[in-house]
């Protein structure tokens, strides 16, 4: 009888755990959550990371920023303007209608109209229906970029969000106030919503009718919580009361580390840190010695050391290992001795003053890196006055300007190296948007025809060519101070299988997570 | 009486008049709420007609009117980021702070007049220094290094209490509570505690003195050679005096309590009012922040007017009309 007992007890224990590797309930502990549940309302880490969770794009990117289908099964370029994706015949929406060839139509459309997305799609002319699961994009120009901007293309049901509702119509996009969209969502990702307290919790199901049935996550259900302390955040995670976290802060992750059933699983980030050089409010930074000796100064593989812990990747250029502008050859210069032998020659052997901003809440250790940097260039007789103020009140000055140098951080929507310099280096132009985020006032024509040259190139070869041609002039005119780019990490519980799921755009497909 | 209500209600429509122009003011110190509102590729234009649309290029008086035209008329703006009216924001999450706040309230009750008293009656007692040591040590350590001692402490080396959040809530009435399950309660612990270790040395503090004052006036000591008790003598007698200026104090150190959460909620991700205002200014999200200031205000105003009149009544000599005496 007891013997009976006991087997009775182990098959319990066996079905048990069986049925709890089938379906899993995992929290999951982020630093903010998403503001909307309209993909095409704020175009930012948190709804893009929800966007893969409610919805699919039509194809997305893997581990090493190649592409894997999702909503499209096959693509092909038709010639140097145009693009063919076929779709998948067998996705439904969340509320049931079968997605065609008419919701991609008409969520490009949308997009067309979004403020913080349109951007990415202004080199398009139109995407228009070749038969019911057959679409095709057409740029204006040559444009190398189709799959990399396809990956922002999430088909919406275009029946669930048309019509109106009190008046309003259901399809609207609005920033401030609310909208059908930004409340109500129907898409074909793995989770539909259950519920959502906003800055609270948001509770996704899985969806029952998901199209990708050979997809390996067993989540069933997720809650995920924004936890904006790093330090609670972490201590959710030590004391079991959450699952998952992002970001973990470099100070801690040792401590995640070392506990007993507790992983921590780190991605080489594609954020590039870097400190820029003004020319406009400087004199003396016109001079490409002074800014060589500037960049000579800063040992950023120390700063990566002491107060990135490691948590970092040294930066000698603008594009991350796997961008088609990376240039293995342009590595870190950190030389005091040469430092100084360059301000001598520019005739800056005395030093002079300069003004730094930096802001003190927007990337990881941004205040202390500028502290480091700051005593770094006092030896070589440059003093810095430095102000470091939270982001909120960082930008205006960003915008104005405001100092001698001025640190930015950036990450490009489209995982390509020549976003980085239509932002951050291209000469400063109104008219075309370019260089709008170029606090050096650093201008080269022939470093602006380069990029806008590779943006027209659909030869991934020949671009690859010129994009690092883009990073060597950079490199020789030291256009600014590369720092290092910042690295992501998760904090988890050991059965959860995360590596598979995370990347370095910080979209994880939380659809495929296996939970042990 | 009337005249000092009158009196009173004049007085706090001007403050608030006041609180209202200052809340106002710092907004356009706040930062850029456009750039927590859109991603980093949008252009200065795009941005430009946002702000428009916001009205946020006016000048200040006009915004200001506005922004008055519709306060009066209980409308205190729209947050950027829940989309819904600022008011209705507070009020969604004042429960969660007052349930946080009167938690404290007990634990301060319940810990400091007994503490209080023990130490005023046994003033060269081991457990009295003890006591007053660590109230010293307490006063002096900030909250959030509490509130994080004890998280470490309870959550992750010992495991026995939740590190975040409000746990399990039951809805009553509209009033999401966590004082009716059990996992609600838990969570409350540690909180309740961080918040309630700013004022416990203050109020064991104030208790004691009051109690000391007590034991050396005339009554007691008559009471004591008429051979009273001295049980009878300390909790009748003596405490029932110990407690008025308690009470007046108390009153008003709640409402700075309301302000204390700020802190606690941070850390502990609690979903209140002080919690979303840290938030509110990190995302510039400024009719929120503008509503919480008039509302704390107005919190402040109606407390200190109410323990005005309370004191009058607890205290007659007190003559609140400030005439005669």
């Amino acid at each position: 009888m007891k013997f009976l007992k006991t087997k009775l007890a182990i098959a319990l224990l066996a079905t048990g755990l069986s049925f709890s590797a089938a379906a899993a309930d995992i929290t999951v502990a982020y630093d903010s959550d998403p503001v909307t549940l309209d993909p095409h309302e704020q175009l930012s880490g948190g709804v893009m990371q929800m966007s893969h969770m409610l919805f699919d794009p039509l194809v997305r990117f893997t581990k090493d920023f190649d592409f894997e289908a999702r909503i499209a099964d096959k693509w092909e370029r038709i010639d140097d303007n145009t693009f063919r994706f076929t779709l998948r015949k067998d996705v439904k929406f969340h509320s049931g209608n079968k997605l065609t060839a008419d919701d991609v139509v008409w969520t490009f459309n949308r997009l067309k109209t979004s403020g913080d997305f349109k951007a990415i799609f202004s080199p398009y002319e139109k995407l228009v229906k070749i038969d019911d699961y057959t679409v095709e994009i057409t740029s204006f120009e040559p444009y190398p970029l189709v799959l990399q901007t396809a990956t922002y293309i999430f088909p919406m049901d275009s029946k669930f969000y048309s019509g109106e509702k009190d008046g309003k119509d259901k399809s609207i996009i609005v920033k401030h106030g609310s909208s059908f969209a930004s409340t109500n969502v129907s898409g074909t990702g793995p989770f539909i919503v259950t519920s959502r307290e906003q800055g609270v919790k948001v509770v996704f199901e899985r969806f029952e009718d998901y199209w990708d049935t050979k997809s390996p996550g067993n989540v069933d259900k997720l809650t995920m919580v924004p936890i904006k302390e790093n330090a609670t955040r972490v201590a959710a995670l030590l004391s079991g009361d959450v699952d998952l976290i992002h970001p973990v802060a470099p100070n801690d992750q040792k401590r995640v580390i070392k506990t007993k059933n507790i992983d921590l699983t780190t991605v080489a980030g594609t954020r590039i840190i870097q400190l820029q050089m003004n020319q406009n409010s400087h004199e003396a930074l016109k001079d490409v010695r002074v800014r060589q000796a500037i960049v000579h100064a800063i040992n950023n593989e120390g700063i990566v050391k002491k107060i990135m812990k490691g948590f970092a990747t040294t930066a000698g250029q603008l594009s991350p290992a796997g961008y088609p502008g990376h240039d293995d050859s342009l590595v870190p210069r950190y030389n005091l001795k040469k430092a100084k032998q360059l301000m001598k020659e520019a005739g800056y052997e005395k030093g002079f003053t300069l003004t730094m901003m930096a802001p003190n809440n927007r990337y990881v250790n941004d205040a202390q890196i500028a502290q480091a940097s700051a005593s770094m260039l006092a030896k070589i007789g440059i003093k810095v006055d430095l102000k470091t103020m939270p982001k909120a009140q960082y930008w205006p000055e960003f915008d104005k300007c405001s100092a001698d140098m001025m640190m930015i951080g950036w990450h490009s929507d489209t995982e390509d190296s020549a976003n980085l310099s239509e932002f951050l280096t291209m000469t400063r132009d109104k008219e075309s948007g370019k260089g709008a985020y170029n606090c050096g006032h650093y201008s080269n024509p022939k470093m602006d025809a380069l990029v806008n040259q590779a943006n027209a190139e659909t030869d991934p070869a020949k671009r690859k060519v010129m994009l690092q041609e883009v990073e060597q002039i950079l490199y020789k005119d030291a256009a600014f101070v590369p720092l290092h780019w910042q690295n992501l990490a998760w904090g988890a519980k050991s059965n959860l299988d995360v590596a598979p799921i995370v990347n370095a755009l910080n979209f994880p497909y939380f659809g495929d997570l296996v939970v042990k | 009486m009337f005249t000092f209500l009158v009196n009173r209600l004049f007085q706090a429509l001007i403050v608030m008049f006041v609180i209202s122009l200052v809340a106002f003011a710092i907004q356009d110190n706040l930062g850029d709420p456009l750039r927590e509102m859109v991603g980093q590729s949008v252009s200065e234009e795009e941005r430009q007609v946002l702000r428009d649309e916001l009205g946020l290029n006016d000048s200040y008086m006009e915004k200001y009117t506005r922004f008055i035209g519709n306060a009066v008329q209980g409308d205190l703006g729209t947050s950027y980021f829940f989309k819904r009216p600022a008011l209705e924001v507070i009020l969604d999450k004042l429960p969660a702070t007052l349930e946080l706040v009167f938690g404290a309230t007990l634990i301060i009750i319940f810990l400091a007049i007994p503490l209080g008293v023990y130490s005023a009656i046994h003033p060269k007692s081991t457990w009295t220094k003890i006591i007053m040591a660590l109230s010293s040590i307490g006063i002096s350590v900030p909250v959030f290094l509490t509130a994080i001692m004890l998280m470490f402490l309870f959550s992750i080396e010992l495991n026995w209490l939740p590190s975040y959040g409000r746990g399990d809530t039951i809805n009553i009435l509209g009033w999401e509570t966590g004082f009716l399950t059990k996992d609600g309660l838990l969570h409350l612990v540690l909180p309740c505690i961080s918040l309630a270790s700013i004022m416990m040395p203050l109020f064991i503090r104030l208790v004691r003195s009051e109690m000391l004052e007590a034991l050396s006036s005339e009554y007691i000591k008559f009471a004591k050679a008429k051979g009273l008790a001295s049980n009878k003598i300390y909790y009748q007698h003596a405490l029932k005096n110990t407690m008025l200026p308690v009470l007046t104090v108390g009153g008003v150190q709640i409402g700075t309590m309301v302000a204390y959460t700020i802190l606690t909620e941070t850390v502990f991700q609690w979903p209140g009012t002080g919690f979303i205002f840290l938030e509110a200014i990190n995302r510039v999200d400024t009719p929120l922040i503008t509503a919480y200031v008039i509302f704390v205000g107005l919190i402040f105003v109606t407390t200190n007017t109410i323990v005005d009149l309370l004191y009058g009544v607890i205290n007659p000599t007190v003559d609140i009309t400030g005439k005669g005496a």
